[in-house]
């Protein structure tokens, strides 16, 4: 067994180079303890190599969890083998992580990747050289296209010698070995480091000699021991770039002549808006919307031959209805929305693998830091317009502990594409389809989102320094079909996971408890008043009362099935509908709509948050949160709205109509249009937005010429 | 002087850095160290955080960071 920890910069092409390496074999975990995705993999065609791929670090210093978790992983976690994937167009900064991975006292392998640009660029890299000086074999390699896979699978099966390590100046030279204990943790000394410090429980007497000596060359070379470090490191790596390296390139790169127009001062808004109107109208509106018939047309296939397979075997009636209408029937409109989704997260990796969306972080920044987040905690919102759980993943990326935390709960605040049916059947029923209201629900979840970033900043819990933000901005690549789909499938894996399992036994139990009474006596859909599910209606109906929808029980059931998929939230209310009444007026519809924004959002995104906050506590604060701010908006839309239109048709109850629910769930065509309503008023503004900062600067260079 | 006060494609070199341990030990990370050239590249569309140039790869960073890097 031998165990090849993969380690490298963000954007050096470490996945692309792990998903060549280990082919489709590899599993997801997390690390234990913490949040951070855990993947692994044998060496393709080789069970005996294991490889694991770490977090993408700069450096080996504990201020982000990923740092932290890679370098544990690398002292403790005892792989044989470190293979350090380089990024042979951004040298200088990545054997920063190299010099430190050399220090650690295992086998090194850099794997030079990118080669194919450099020689593009005509730069010229000594790697024989390179690899002398460093002493570790390094292969050249460019994982998108296949060059030197080959030798690297070769070397990674045989045996490698630790290497040595690169040389400081005599002053800090002389402050190491003063200090003594291994290479790695002497630096680490040095740079006081406190985690190294606190693991390596030092007696007093110890820990007075290491200060002395911090003490000594601090004074020697007037800057922190850290600095001195990380700057003397620098030194010595442009010395060894100096013989082993040369760069050819002039002018405007590709990635250059691209942000010129994409991050422009007045294009840059305009054109995002574009990006994702566009992206919403593919993946919902056209492309999308072809595909729900097929899956509609392939439902009703499968629901009649599993109908007449039950009958020729003999199955009871009170069978055939729970397998085609309770289960059958429930998931088929649920996976309807599926091919929408894996669209839409075919748009979104094919921004992120092109680096896009770290452009979108630059751009919208601003607008986060005014609320004390980042442009980084916008992304996750992105993707939370499509599904929270990729959105609430994708929170890695923000290095803040805090911002972390904030993003992760208010990442379900954006109205995910499964809660899209659910407003779209209300709007339709209770408001004849006004347009005006899907785009103002979004508003009103954005605006969730603001709100609560500003009053939350300001409570004990997120309260802090406000977050640094410093982010590379990787050059843009072509994105590889192959990566695409991979990480369309990583992200939409989650929601058919979801539709299989969780939706799947929640529609089984949901029917159950639909047709049987207490004490359990099957009593069908006609008598579904006295069926255990109103029974529990019942029996919660009363917290809803004051947010105006507590009258009948099956909107009481209705938001707690939403817990179960937001998309479940209409196959209950159709099912009970079908056979009860259940009123709402057109307050107490938008209430219900205010409700499902802000509620505590299905088991998957929960699971997502509890994985991604690490902690149950922090998890039901979190829900806690979430389910207490919608019971107040919606508890304030139903106040306000009833006061302000007493007397008129607005208050006035009325029954759902069964048949209407029916088309409602499928008109697809205006949950499209909601998102896309949205962005293009987002695109107008930003549009507005660019002709009046154009004004401005005209007015002001003819005052000044005056 | 600090970074911050650059202008949009200008260079300059960085002579300090300064700030809390955590924020300036991320910033040296990322090559930004005494003696290193840095050019500003650009002002994202509302006004911050910039983009700047080094060691030939392009960094964001918001004007408050900015102003932490002393150049000369």
């Amino acid at each position: 067994m031998k165990t090849i920890a993969l380690v490298g910069n963000p954007n050096s092409g470490k996945t692309t180079l792990f998903n060549e390496l280990t082919g489709a074999t590899h599993t997801v975990g997390n690390w234990p303890g913490v949040t951070v995705e855990k993947k692994q993999g044998h060496l393709r065609g080789n069970k005996h190599i294991t490889i694991v791929d770490l977090p993408g670090i700069y450096s080996l210093s504990p201020y982000t969890l990923e740092e932290v978790i890679t370098r544990e992983f690398l002292t403790e976690g005892n792989p044989d083998v470190i293979l350090n994937i380089v990024d042979a167009s951004n040298l200088e900064r990545n054997l920063y992580l190299t010099t430190q991975l050399l220090e650690i006292g295992k086998p090194v392998i850099v794997a030079l990747n990118m080669i194919d640009v450099v020689k593009k660029n005509h730069d010229v890299i000594d790697v024989f050289k390179l690899s002398q000086i460093l002493n570790c074999p390094i292969i050249e390699l460019s994982a998108t296209k296949g060059i030197g896979l080959k030798e690297l699978i070769v070397t990674l099966k045989e045996e490698v010698s630790v290497p040595s390590y690169i040389t400081f100046n005599s002053t800090i030279e002389e402050a190491l070995s003063a200090i003594g204990y291994s290479r790695y943790n002497a630096i680490k000394l040095l740079e006081q480091d406190e985690k190294i410090v606190k693991q390596m429980h030092l007696t007093q007497e110890e820990e007075q000699k290491i200060q002395v000596v911090v003490s000594k060359l601090e004074e020697q070379l007037d800057d922190d021991a850290a600095s001195i470090i990380t700057a003397n490191r620098y030194q010595v790596i442009s010395e060894i770039l100096k013989d082993s390296y040369r760069k050819n390139r002039k002018g405007l790169s590709l990635t250059d002549k691209i942000d010129k127009v994409v991050t422009n001062k007045w294009l840059g808004l305009p054109i995002f808006f574009a990006i994702f109107w566009l992206m919403y109208y593919l993946s919902i509106s056209t492309i999308g919307d072809m595909f729900i018939g097929h899956v509609e047309e392939i439902g009703g296939v499968i629901q009649e031959f599993v109908n007449n397979g039950l009958v020729s075997l003999g199955a009871g009636e009170v069978m055939i209805d729970f397998v085609v209408n309770g289960i059958i029937g429930s998931i088929v409109p649920i996976f309807t929305f599926v091919p929408q989704l894996m669209i839409m997260f075919f748009f979104l990796a094919l921004l992120e693998d092109s680096g896009y969306m770290a452009r979108i972080a630059f751009i919208m920044d601003r607008v986060f830091s005014k609320f004390g987040l980042s442009g980084k905690s916008f992304i996750p919102m992105l993707l939370g317009t499509g599904c929270s759980v990729p959105g609430i993943m994708a929170t890695r990326t923000i290095e803040q502990e805090n911002d972390r935390k904030m993003t992760i709960l208010l990442t379900p605040f954006i109205p995910c594409g499964a809660k899209l049916p659910v407003f779209a059947m209300i709007i339709v029923m209770m408001f004849n389809g006004a347009a005006w209201i899907g785009p103002t629900i979004y508003l009103i979840g954005f605006a969730g989102v603001v709100i609560s970033g500003i009053v939350l900043k300001r409570t004990k819990r997120f309260k802090g320094d406000p977050a640094p933000f410093i982010m590379e901005l990787p050059d843009y690549k072509l994105p590889r079909f192959k990566g695409v789909v991979i990480h369309m499938w990583d992200k939409a894996k989650h929601f058919i996971i979801k539709a299989g399992t969780v939706i799947f036994l929640a529609c089984a139990v949901l029917w159950v408890l639909q047709n049987f009474a207490f004490p359990f006596t099957y009593v069908g859909p006609e008598a579904i008043d006295q069926s255990i599910l109103a029974t529990i209606g019942n029996g919660l109906r009363w917290i809803f009362v004051p947010l105006g929808f507590g009258d009948s029980w099956g909107s009481s059931v209705a938001t707690i099935t939403g817990l179960i998929a937001k998309e479940v939230v209409v196959a209950t209310l159709a099912s009970i509908g079908n056979n009860t009444d259940i009123y709402f007026s057109q307050v107490s519809a938008f209430s219900f709509m205010v409700f499902t924004i802000f509620a505590a959002p299905c088991v998957a995104a929960i699971g997502a948050m509890k994985r991604e906050l690490g902690s149950m506590k922090e998890t039901l604060w979190a829900l806690g949160f979430q389910t207490g701010l919608a019971y107040v908006m919606a508890l304030l839309v139903n106040v306000v709205g009833n006061l302000i239109f007493k007397g008129t048709q607005v208050v006035e109850k009325v029954k759902l109509d069964p048949t209407m629910l029916e088309s409602a769930s499928e008109e697809a065509i205006i949950q499209g249009d909601i998102v896309m309503i949205v962005f293009g008023i987002l695109l107008g503004i930003a549009l507005l937005y660019m002709i009046v900062e154009f004004i401005k600067k005209f007015v002001m260079k003819k005052a000044v010429v005056k | 002087m600090t970074l911050k006060e650059i202008g949009v494609n200008h260079t300059c070199i960085v002579s300090k850095v300064v700030g809390d341990k955590a924020i300036k030990k991320r910033l040296m990370d990322m090559g930004i160290i005494k003696g290193v050239s840095i050019k500003v590249v650009k002002i994202a569309p509302l006004g911050d955080p910039i983009q700047i140039e080094l060691k030939g790869y392009e960094l964001t960073i918001r004007k408050e960071e900015a102003d932490k890097i002393i150049v000369g």
